[in-house]
């Protein structure tokens, strides 16, 4: 700080600037919070994400819980790679990360053929034959593919899609039709193990019903809480599937984040010893 | 400073220097180079801008390799990058947190501009190619969002290309048709895109960066107490509160890099999407012409302007208000009529103006992202109104206003 002013006494131009600073400090503290309430608006907005009418419910899964993931894994070659494809993703890359090996994965989860009518091979990726005409047909559109659905879905919305379906034979020609997704193509793959729901309609207003919740009708092989952990390994999986690299991508995370505070703390020491002459 | 460097002749550098000026332009542009001492926080953001941009272009480099300009191809691609090719993740979320980065960065640093009055005699080319700079850094990050190629990416493109058709006496479909290179955006589309963002455009913003960075070295960095270093030199000529670029710049910009590094890749490692903010739900769903998606809504940089857009209900109007309020900055060294460039001098109504500019400037930036309600439409109408009554007003307070006494030196 410089000590040589002329015109105005010592004294008053230090009362003077600290006002000044002191402004400016406030109106950088003004602009700051706005940011803040602002930013925090906006996480409340996504964590309520995009969609549907129905609240959604969170799944409790695991990333890093192997066998959930390899449960998972099973239930989805079994019940939805006999139409969707999950493409972007190679089975060689799902035994390594689920902990499996080729041969197990052969033997237990590849139950596709390729294009040479062979089994699929262990580092091919995770399609399915169902040609998208045939698909289109069946189902009046093209099973989408799930490799990403976890991404532009959410966890959330899977797993309470899957638990939503309710008997609806009169608006569907699947004979089910579901909450969360109203008018979905997909039939009620799961429903044997589920058993099959009906609507409890609430209360009629402005010509409506709403349905407020649903109830099991015919009982399936699992009981609720069977089923709720069994789709939840199944959306753990999808969340895999969509960002595979997530677990590792954390860890690596952690020691870039250790080496960036370390360098930080060289840099700041850095900084000031050559400030030390700077008045 | 010395027309020759004394070492001429001696050595490697003196054998360079006698055929190519290395010691004079790294006297000129660094080591004697004199900024003010008095820099804040607010002046990292700069030498951050730059530093962003290696990253772009670096890991924008690298995404070449692997990616596929064409329609059927583009989005596996991207996929393809993020789990067969080795890192191809990280390269492609240093890529995409870069984009969204480089808008953060670049919003800090032209507010840093506004509030100390950085625009002003004898900066306003300075201030123009930095103005430049963010209109082609705009089109830049809105060519790149295409090539993902997800729903969001193509249905952006769409809406943003079908402004250009509210342009009238035929020109508007001429040029929309010319811009995609289709009748929809398409595989034409996607490959001029593609062409435009890895080279043509980089080289334009590239340019821009050096015209930008000489201008500042001709006129002299400003400082949080705006007024001028050079009017105060001691018997070298070297201004009394100036300090050399290096080492004292350097070092102190690298600390801030770090600082920027840690936020930077806590992001790439952590939340690569931000919530949806920087990597769109909707864009890890194929472009699909044939559905568009419920919601269309630009990614965040872009989403004050898109707000501006929609509150005005003539399309034609709106486009022309959305321009308007990018045209608009590129004067405001002439619109602030007031000499004394610091907020810290300045009035009350001056401060108040320019707080309720940012607010309305943020607030604009959240209802861009929202489905439009009738009251959203109207908060973005009475924002709209204070982003362009920040100019009017501005221009008459700026002429009028009383403001504090400047200090002789800079103060800390």
């Amino acid at each position: 700080m410089n000590r040589n002013n002329r015109a105005v006494p010592l004294k008053v131009k230090a009362v003077a600037k600290r006002a000044t600073q002191n402004e400016n400090k406030r109106f950088v503290l003004l602009v700051t919070a706005t940011l803040v309430v602002v930013a925090s608006m906006l996480f409340v907005n996504s964590a309520k994400a995009a969609g549907s009418s129905v609240a959604l419910e969170s799944p409790i899964i695991d990333q890093g819980n192997q066998k959930s993931l390899q449960r998972g894994a099973q239930a989805f070659v079994n019940h939805c790679m006999g139409c969707h494809s999950a493409g972007y993703q190679r089975y060689s890359r799902m035994a390594q990360d689920l902990g499996l090996s080729e041969d197990d994965v052969r033997a237990n989860l590849i139950f596709t053929t390729d294009a040479a009518g062979e089994p699929t091979k262990v580092g091919a990726l995770m399609t399915n034959t169902m040609s998208t005409e045939y698909g289109k047909q069946a189902f009046g559109v093209v099973p989408p593919n799930l490799a990403l659905t976890a991404r532009s879905r959410g966890v959330d919305w899977i797993y309470t899609y899957l638990k939503s379906y309710y008997l609806d034979p009169e608006k569907t020609t699947t004979g089910v039709n579901n909450l969360v997704y109203p008018g979905t193509a997909m039939p009620h793959v799961l429903g044997d193990l589920q058993g099959w729901q009906v609507p409890v309609l609430g209360e009629e207003a402005n010509g409506v019903t709403p349905i407020e919740s649903l109830a099991i009708e015919t009982p399936g092989t699992m009981s609720a809480d069977e089923y709720a952990d069994y789709v939840a390994d199944i959306t753990n999986f999808m969340a895999y599937m969509a960002d595979p690299i997530k677990q590792t991508r954390h860890r690596i995370g952690m020691w870039v984040m250790l080496f960036l505070f370390l360098l930080l703390g060289l840099t700041y020491a850095l900084k000031k010893e050559y400030w030390k002459d700077v008045v | 400073m010395s027309a020759k460097p004394d070492n001429s002749g001696n050595g490697l550098m003196g054998w360079i220097d006698e055929r190519f000026p290395l010691t004079k332009m790294l006297d000129e542009h660094i080591t004697k180079y004199y900024a003010p001492k008095n820099f804040n926080f607010w002046y990292y953001f700069g030498g951050l801008a730059i530093l962003v941009l290696i990253i772009q272009i670096v890991t924008g480099i690298f995404l070449t390799m692997n990616y596929k300009p064409d329609g059927n191809l583009a989005f596996t691609s991207v996929e393809y990058i993020m789990r067969d090719v080795n890192f191809g993740w990280l390269i492609r979320y240093m890529h995409s947190t870069g984009a969204s980065m480089f808008f953060v960065v670049v919003y800090l640093h032209m507010f840093r501009a506004l509030m100390y009055g950085s625009y002003k005699k004898p900066r306003e080319l300075l201030w123009i190619f930095g103005m430049l700079i963010y209109v082609v850094l705009m089109a830049e990050a809105f060519m790149g969002y295409l090539l993902p190629w997800g729903q969001m990416s193509y249905w952006g493109a769409q809406v943003i290309i079908s402004l250009f058709g509210a342009i009238p006496f035929g020109i508007g479909d001429a040029l929309t048709l010319w811009l995609k290179g289709d009748y929809i955006v398409s595989d034409a589309t996607l490959n001029r895109f593609f062409a435009l963002h890895v080279i043509a455009v980089p080289l334009v913003l590239l340019f821009l960066v050096v015209a930008h960075i000489l201008a500042l070295h001709e006129v002299g960095s400003n400082n949080p107490d705006g007024i001028e270093i050079k009017k105060n030199k001691n018997a070298d000529g070297i201004p009394k509160d100036g300090i050399p670029f290096h080492p004292y710049y350097t070092v102190k910009d690298l600390m801030g890099a770090v600082v920027f590094l840690i936020i930077f890749f806590a992001i790439v490692f952590f939340a690569p999407e931000m919530g949806g903010y920087f990597l769109e739900h909707a864009n890890f769903i194929p472009a699909d012409p044939l559905k568009t998606p419920d919601h269309i809504a630009p990614v965040w940089y872009f989403t004050p302007f898109y707000a501006i857009l929609r509150a005005v209900p003539d399309k034609l109007g709106g486009v022309m208000a959305m321009g308007g309020a990018i045209v608009v900055l590129f004067f405001l060294p002439w619109i602030d009529r007031n000499p004394v460039r610091s907020i810290r001098y300045r009035s009350l109504a001056y401060k108040v103006l320019l707080f309720s500019f940012v607010v309305a400037f943020i607030i604009l930036g959240y209802l861009g992202m929202q489905v439009p309600t009738p009251v959203g439409t109207i908060v973005a109408r009475i924002c709209s109104l204070i982003y362009f009554g920040f100019f009017v007003g501005l221009y008459f307070v700026s002429k009028t206003e009383s403001t504090k006494p400047l200090p002789e030196r800079v103060t800390h």
